[in-house]
């Protein structure tokens, strides 16, 4: 097991400490919010868009450091972003993002802000759900 | 409260004084070797297992492992003799009247979903209500919602106060239409440590025309616990909290009432004679044990009774409380922490706690690099933690191999998180 001192990289504990794009925004074209029934984190996204592209992106909830600080990064990367690209993020891109090796009941926290993410962009109906469906 | 129920049965206090350093030389997880000393500190999600419980089912599998109840030869029948003696011990250890009253299940939430089914299925109906409390476990909450929904039965809650202990106020305007026929209640709860008066609930609760049924899983492993002094109708535990295996439990249910129940699951060994169509059940408790059941589990079950009663369950619980103490003394020392609950004297060994702004998977992990192993979460217990408005807690939790030195690692560690996660 590693200590924490892995697990809580100074990225990590600097996103946990100042979160960018925290709050809410009034009117979003999709807000989306999911939660991890093992542990109660909580995470809504809502987001701007404009011409295909993610004009702007909020996150709020609750939850622990390592999930709060991968939606804050998240947000950070999709701002800005075309919608079309942002469903390509994948479960490596936020494993990269955080920099650390996760045991399968923090790797929950941390994929958290992606499901929210990917099901905000595809909208639910059209989700394919792959970040809980892989096997590896 | 609690001294009222515990009724030894004439068993004298063991003689020798209680040392937990001796008990934890029986557990073979604390002699492994490893970087760090293993401090464990989550029995209440599941006990350590002492040598003599895994040389128990050892033997059974590498000397007379065959089926049971069948098999005329002689492994089959010492198999057979072996898990119908872990029945008596059981029953003599909870204070049973007879084995026929202890039907061995998954955990406790089989024995709750049994009663449900069986019990509920085939005496409740419409309009009728069944009540609960707010600090149930989800295994007492979510069988008798099922049922509710089916049936179109009414759920009534006791609350839980601000100090952690159940508004009891509120009972007898609970059951006053009459309409309440169940009344399922924690012994000990797994989150706040609280200690439930059963016997007076359960003199309500019958005065109404209710049964009571209890969920023990926090209290058979750790105090002395007798059924008919408890006044209940059922009693739901797990054998893994009590030193036992995973996938054994017990419900103890009163021989009037488990002799008219329908049977549970259907199959083989609960049945007398069957037909193509029919069928008639065997006799209790077979009548609930459909299938192969978990023999080795059973065995085992049996060998943690017999360890925890060489310990002595006054010893048991009383180490329990004095950890409790220490644990919330000491814990007092550290800033911003919160404890959930009762004062020590009126709860068992078990304290959940919240940290500043910290959330509790943080501290957990924090905890976890100096190898303090404690439970983050809700504890199964959403409703409870609601009641609270905080959506987790950390947990620590004791049983008799837990030293007062590991309530000092815990506080070191929290002490450290506070530091790691300053903002």
């Amino acid at each position: 097991m590693s200590g924490f001192e892995d697990l809580y990289r100074e990225n990590i504990l600097d996103h946990y400490r100042n979160p960018r794009n925290q709050g809410t925004l009034e009117s979003p074209d999709i807000t989306y919010e999911d939660a991890n029934p093992l542990c109660g984190d909580l995470i809504r996204m809502d987001f701007k868009l404009k011409d295909g592209t993610i004009e702007q992106v909020c996150f709020s909830g609750h939850g622990c450091a390592i999930s709060q600080a991968s939606a804050s990064m998240l947000c950070e990367l999709v701002e800005g972003m075309p919608l079309e690209e942002a469903k390509k993020i994948g479960r490596e891109d936020v494993l990269e993002m955080l920099g650390i090796e996760l045991g399968p009941v923090r790797l929950k926290c941390a994929l958290l802000a992606l499901k929210t993410l990917k099901a905000g962009v595809y909208g639910i109906q059209q989700w394919p759900g792959e970040e809980e469906e892989s096997t590896r | 409260m609690f001294h009222r129920h515990p009724v030894g049965a004439g068993a004298p206090a063991p003689l020798q004084t209680f040392d937990p350093q001796a008990v934890r030389a029986q557990f073979p997880i604390f002699r492994e070797p490893r970087a760090r000393p293993l401090v464990y500190l989550d029995s209440a999600a599941t006990s350590q297992k002492p040598d003599a419980v895994l040389q128990a089912m050892g033997r059974y599998y590498s000397s007379f492992n065959a089926n049971i109840h069948r098999g005329i030869y002689q492994i089959a029948e010492e198999a057979t003799a072996a898990y119908e003696d872990s029945r008596r011990r059981v029953a003599r250890f909870i204070h049973a009247a007879s084995p026929r009253e202890v039907v061995f299940t998954r955990n406790s939430t089989e024995a709750l979903n049994l009663v449900a089914h069986s019990w509920g299925r085939s005496r409740l109906e419409a309009g009728d209500a069944i009540v609960l409390t707010v600090m149930e476990h989800h295994s007492n909450l979510v069988p008798w919602q099922l049922l509710a929904s089916e049936r179109g039965i009414e759920l009534r809650f006791i609350p839980v106060t601000e100090g952690g202990e159940l508004d009891l106020a509120t009972l007898p305007k609970l059951l006053a239409d009459g309409r309440a026929k169940l009344v399922s209640v924690v012994h000990i709860s797994n989150v706040l440590g609280t200690v439930n008066p059963i016997p007076e609930i359960a003199r309500q609760a019958h005065a109404a025309g209710a049964v009571m049924v209890v969920d023990a899983s926090q209290s058979v492993p750790h105090c002395s616990v007798d059924v008919q002094a408890l006044g209940a109708d059922f009693v739901a535990f797990t054998g893994h909290k009590m030193l036992g295996p995973t996938g054994i439990g017990v419900l103890w249910g009163r021989r009037s009432l488990l002799e008219v129940m329908p049977p549970f699951l259907g199959g083989g060994e609960m049945i007398r004679e069957v037909k193509l169509t029919g069928s008639k059940w065997n006799d209790l408790p077979w009548k609930f044990e459909a299938g192969t059941m978990p023999i080795a589990e059973v065995v085992g079950l049996g060998a943690a009774v017999d360890y925890l009663e060489s310990l002595g369950m006054e010893a048991v619980f009383t180490h329990d409380r004095e950890l409790v103490a220490y644990a919330m003394e000491r814990l007092r020392e550290v800033p911003d922490l919160e404890i959930l609950g009762p004062p020590a004297d009126r709860r068992g060994g078990v304290v959940a706690f919240t940290l500043d702004h910290i959330h509790p998977h943080d501290v957990a992990t924090v905890l976890d690099a100096d190898g303090v192993a404690v439970r983050a979460g809700h504890h199964c217990a959403m409703p409870l933690h609601e009641r609270f408005g905080i959506p987790a807690t950390a947990r620590a939790s004791f049983y008799c191999y837990t030293l007062p030195q590991e309530i000092d690692a815990l506080v070191k560690g929290l002490h450290r998180a506070r530091q790691v996660f300053a903002r």
